[in-house]
């Protein structure tokens, strides 16, 4: 009788919270990681895996909006459109204060131009989003390049203090983000356009019957997620002390990866925001245990792809009815 | 000469969750011979077809192919070898593919050098055997070509031979698609075939097409045989007759048919099938749309949704007053949210009426979801519960309440009821004219089962798209439906 | 295209000149066609650049120091090709982020090897890619051979006939009794090994290897499928298109820099072109729809 009871409690418990299973694993790899320095700065790895895993996060929301519209949808501009951000918000700051707030929103606004822009590859020209935000993605870091090549792009101090400053021990960023996504899940169940961008994903036809605006939510998603990593961008190169072509590369797999191991699913209409952050803690740890070990970047990458395609591979057994 | 039949099928049943498609069907197919089965919607036709083919298995019944009863697993292959082929509805064809190559992927042996030539000949042979002067090119892509070209195509790959025999060609309204001349050389070509031994079974809905060529008749209904014999014994009205799915005072004008006052608004014009096709329906009526299914229903359905939200798909000749809600019948692919709970599917149309710049208040929506579950009587005993945990029936009066709570003045209903449970239906019958009489509501109803139109106030018949009956409430008979779901112009139309 | 070139720089003209020009496609045209094979299944392998790289550094090293252990290697990969187009078919899964993983593998297993870019092509491979046969530059030799062959293998045998089908109607190859699972791995496969081609290539070209030498060859391949006539769903696509669209989008690298446009707008020009085609297809296709 008590194995009965406990059967029937845990699977539907589990099942509906998929965000669980990457938590668990963090917490597990950072357990290993300590056991590994004999315990020595193990808090402090996790403030450093919790302030990297912060830019996973913030483009991870919006990459997780456009997945959650619909399969077939994703967007793969968000690195060359973080490192473009970065370069014209960093070139504008001039390393001044005064640069902030215009600097913000040049990075902003290079964002907001990227979801346009593929906003209207995808309605207009009748493109995969697939390859229109490929392509979109790589015109922004040839933009970059060309920029590059003539400046020395600096954050204005401000915006560095803020990207490094801790409270408490744990990264002001990380704060700010923990709280913007509960606002993003709260944003998801209770607004209209959250139900809208669920509803057409988990049944773009029904939606459309419903009444929903599917048009005007898919435009919407990939705005969000376009000024999403514009703010990305901005504030990863304020932490790094300036934009570089590079410092995006990781992040095309990552926007997806945290988005999918967190929890959410692939085929579209539901989004699993608190996900995001322990898949992003996970595999900033997993880098972190990696380093500890003396471990190159190489095996690092491996070990990467290969979680990524395992959990995917493991998972869609029970996503598929 | 013992001649054993070639197919021998005793009673063979097939359920869909609450849909009992076949209920214990016989069917006997001599070797050479012409048969074709005739019925009405969910007459369990197509799937017999299917479960023939290899492609569905049965709940129960023996089949027995060429004198042999069949054991184990029967899948296409298998039917195949069997000399059994199959055109369904939906073409098999691979449309990136040219013709002769769409004809190597169904031989296994048309590999090795020169198989080219081997193919091509092959189904420029049968292509040019059944139709005469089709002109289709081989070597063309099968997507390029027109329909009714593809058509052709599929007819003819059926009946192309290498190592494996054909015995039974089953052709799924294999004349719809084509036009005249191709359609009058397939039903001669199945003469030739009978000739050589190979039977055809037929599923057509042209019923003077089928008395004319076929030499046996199967009438079904509600998934059995209730009728067969020798083409020549029967006519158009006795299959008609045979074909009635209700009895007769089943349908009928339902108890006091209202008048629809002439002064009501009026809801919906629609003149897309050209004069003498209009369709007409008011504030308060509930208007039928019946006939085979396929024959432009659920086309007009979707050009008043189109319409009333000036979305992509409005068409210049149909003006609609009044917003609109649309309830699916195929609850998987056109309705049902299968992640959200009853109380979300349901509000997802009146989101922004209970949405304050934007964000929904959560009170007023799990209230209006509790008040829509009394009206309509859905059994869940909390409407938090996954929707996926409710019986099918429920889950279509989800979907009804959704129109309802969106508050539009015009509903259109898609064959929402087929598969739900008598008990449903009648507490949504109940509620439909509730809402008609009492909230002014305007119904179109499109269903494939006759005896729901019972509670409509004028039925338009559809064939081939356009409007071949109108039947006023106080007129409505099934036979005068089944007569002119069949053909065109059936009655003078008012 | 050559044309254009041809006016600015007549000294390009030339048989030497033609092999200058056209050397470097050779990696690509095989990319492009182990492109080809995962397109034509309807899907697509963002992965196809890194995996290069990987191929490139396996044979700038164990290829050259041992041999069988390299050819071992190289093996091996072909095979994990073909175990996943295998896995992405029995778990049903989106190919895109599949291949996006496997991308990291790739690096990661290319960087394991070399760190930093070194190594040394085996001579053999030097002298194959050196190869300067009469009349025709080598590039364009082998360009016309791989359009043939891969023209014959896809499109003209019975088989490809079929793996082509699997593309455009997955259901209709099922039904008419050929295995969807096998279809898949064989042409992952397939392009696993066009992949170890065109690796090799690259190893022959630059004499070293690097793992960062791949990064271009994914939006290039793709683009030069889809310049060359190919469609993402469908199973529509052309071997010699494909071809001739790697070729295209060399010499358009070629052109900006003889027209003295930086090359940091060559990614920008390639995925303008892209879009240019897509587009065009759309508008093309909507007076008939």
């Amino acid at each position: 009788m008590s194995d009965t009871a406990a059967r029937f409690a845990l699977r539907p418990w589990l099942d509906r919270r998929p965000w669980i299973w990457s938590f668990a694993a963090a917490l597990l790899v950072w357990l290993l990681t300590v056991a590994v320095v004999r315990g020595r700065g193990g808090l402090d790895t996790l403030a450093v895996a919790v302030q990297f895993a912060t830019f996973y996060v913030i483009v991870g929301l919006g990459q997780m909006l456009v997945i959650t519209a619909g399969p077939g949808n994703i967007d793969l501009s968000i690195p060359g459109v973080m490192t473009l951000a970065g370069y014209l918000a960093m070139g504008t700051m001039q390393q001044s204060n005064a640069g902030l707030i215009p600097g913000l929103l040049v990075g902003l606004g290079v964002g907001f131009g990227a979801g346009i822009a593929n906003v209207a590859m995808i309605r207009l020209l009748a493109i995969p989003p697939m390859i229109g935000t490929l392509a979109a993605g790589f015109v922004a870091q040839s933009m970059a390049i060309a920029y590059s090549s003539g400046s020395t792009a600096k954050p204005a101090p401000a915006l560095a203090a803020f990207s490094t400053m801790r409270v408490a021990g744990l990264p002001v960023i990380a704060l700010v983000f923990v709280v913007v996504a509960v606002l993003a899940a709260q944003v998801l169940r209770r607004t209209v356009f959250g139900r809208s961008v669920l509803a057409t994903g988990q049944n773009r036809r029904a939606a459309w019957l419903a009444g929903v605006r599917v048009d005007r939510t898919i435009a919407g998603v990939y705005v969000i997620s376009g000024l999403l990593a514009g703010l990305g961008g901005v504030l990863l190169s304020a932490y790094a002390g300036g934009a570089s072509l590079d410092m995006a590369t990781d992040y095309l797999l990552m926007s997806i990866a945290v988005v999918v191991l967190g929890g959410t699913s692939i085929a579209g209409g539901q989004a699993s925001v608190a996900g995001l952050w322990g898949a992003a803690t996970l595999l900033d740890l997993v880098v972190t245990m990696l380093n500890v070990m003396r471990v190159g970047a190489g095996l690092r990458y491996v070990v990467t792809g290969f979680i990524i395609i395992a959990v995917l591979a493991l998972a869609k057994g029970r996503a598929r009815a | 000469m013992p001649d054993a039949a070639l197919i021998d099928l005793a009673g063979v049943s097939k359920r869909f969750g609450a849909v009992q498609a076949l209920d214990g069907a016989d069917l006997l197919v001599a070797p050479g011979s012409r048969v074709s089965v005739v019925g009405h919607n969910g007459a369990g036709k197509s799937t017999l077809m299917q479960i023939l083919a290899g492609t569905l298995a049965a709940d129960a019944g023996r089949i027995a192919i060429g004198g042999q009863t069949l054991e184990g697993h029967y899948g296409v292959r298998r039917a195949h070898a069997l000399g059994i082929r199959c055109v369904f509805q939906e073409l098999s064809l691979c449309p990136n593919l040219a013709v002769f190559e769409n004809a190597r992927v169904m031989h296994h042996a048309l590999q090795g050098p020169g198989w080219r030539g081997r193919a091509r000949r092959l189904i420029v042979a049968a292509l040019d055997e059944i139709f005469p002067g089709h002109g289709i090119d081989p070597d063309r892509a099968v997507g390029e070509l027109p329909l009714g070209q593809r058509q052709m195509v599929e007819t003819a790959r059926a009946f192309t031979v290498t190592d494996e025999p054909v015995r039974l060609v089953i052709l799924d309204e294999p004349t719809s698609a084509l036009d005249a001349t191709a359609a009058e050389q397939l039903m001669r070509f199945i003469g030739v075939a009978r000739e050589r031994g190979i039977s055809t079974l037929f599923i057509s809905h042209r019923l003077a097409e089928v008395l004319t060529h076929m030499d046996e008749l199967v009438v079904m209904r509600d998934g059995r045989m209730v009728g067969g014999g020798a083409a020549a014994t029967f006519s158009e009205a006795r299959l008609v007759e045979m074909m009635g799915v209700v009895e007769e005072k089943e349908v009928g004008p339902d108890a006091g048919p209202r008048a629809a006052s002439a002064s009501a608004a009026m809801r919906v014009q629609d003149s897309v099938g050209g004069a003498g096709s209009e369709f007409v329906a008011r504030a308060g009526e509930v208007v039928g749309l019946a006939g085979l299914a396929g024959h432009g229903q659920r086309d007009l359905l979707l050009r008043v949704f189109a319409a009333a939200g000036h979305r992509a798909g409005r068409h210049a000749a149909t003006r609609v007053a009044g917003s609109v809600a649309y309830v699916s019948g195929d609850r998987q692919a056109e309705g049902v949210f299968p992640l959200w709970s009853v109380a979300a599917n349901t509000t997802i149309g009146l989101l922004r009426g209970i949405a304050r710049f934007g964000v929904i208040d959560l009170g007023r929506e799990q209230a209006a979801a509790r008040r829509w579950r009394e009206q309509l009587g859905i059994r869940t005993p909390d409407v938090g519960m996954p929707i996926t945990g409710l019986s099918g029936g429920n889950q279509q009066k989800v979907l009804v309440a959704r129109a309802f709570a969106a508050g539009a003045d015009i509903i259109l209903f898609d064959d929402p009821l087929r598969g739900v449970d008598i008990g449903t239906k009648r507490e949504l019958y109940a509620s439909v004219r509730r809402a008609a009489e009492q909230e002014g509501r305007c119904f179109l109803w499109y269903t494939t089962e006759n005896g729901e139109l019972s509670h409509c106030d004028r039925v338009y018949v559809f064939y081939q798209g356009r409007i071949s009956d109108v039947i006023e409430g106080a007129e409505l008979t099934e036979e005068r439906v089944i007569r002119a779901s069949f053909q065109e112009g059936a009655a003078a139309v008012a | 295209m050559l044309a254009l070139i041809f006016l600015r720089q007549p000294r390009a003209a030339s048989y030497f000149g033609l092999t200058l020009l056209l050397n470097f496609s050779l990696p690509l045209v095989f990319a492009a066609l182990s492109q080809l094979c995962v397109i034509a299944l309807g899907d697509i392998d963002l992965g196809i650049g890194p995996f290069v790289s990987l191929v490139n550094c396996i044979a700038a090293t164990l290829l050259a120091t041992t041999p069988a252990l390299g050819w071992a290697a190289l093996a091996l990969c072909v095979l994990a090709y073909a175990g996943m187009g295998a896995l992405i078919h029995l778990r049903q899964l989106p190919a895109i982020v599949v291949t996006l993983g496997a991308s990291f593998v790739w690096l990661g297993l290319a960087l394991l090897l070399l760190p930093s870019p070194g190594g040394a092509a085996p001579d053999w491979l030097q002298a194959a890619t050196g190869w300067r046969p009469p009349v025709v530059p080598l590039p364009v030799l082998l360009a016309i051979v791989a359009a043939v062959v891969g023209e014959w293998l896809l499109m003209r045998t019975s088989y490809g006939a079929v793996l082509r089908g699997l593309g455009g109607n997955q259901r209709a190859i099922e039904r008419a009794g050929w295995s969807p699972l096998a279809g898949r791995a064989i042409m992952y496969g397939v392009a696993g090994a066009l992949g170890v081609l065109a690796g090799l290539a690259t190893t022959g070209l630059n004499t070293t290897g690097d793992a960062n030498v791949g990064g271009q060859y994914t939006l290039e391949s793709i683009a030069a499928v889809i310049v060359g006539g190919g469609e993402f769903f469908g199973g529509i696509v052309s071997p010699a298109g494909a071809v001739i669209g790697a070729l295209i989008m060399l010499l358009t690298g070629s052109l900006l820099s003889f027209v003295e446009i930086s090359s940091d707008w060559q990614l920008s020009a390639q995925g303008g072109i892209l879009i240019l085609v897509l587009a065009l297809r759309a508008f093309g296709r909507r007076p008939a729809a």
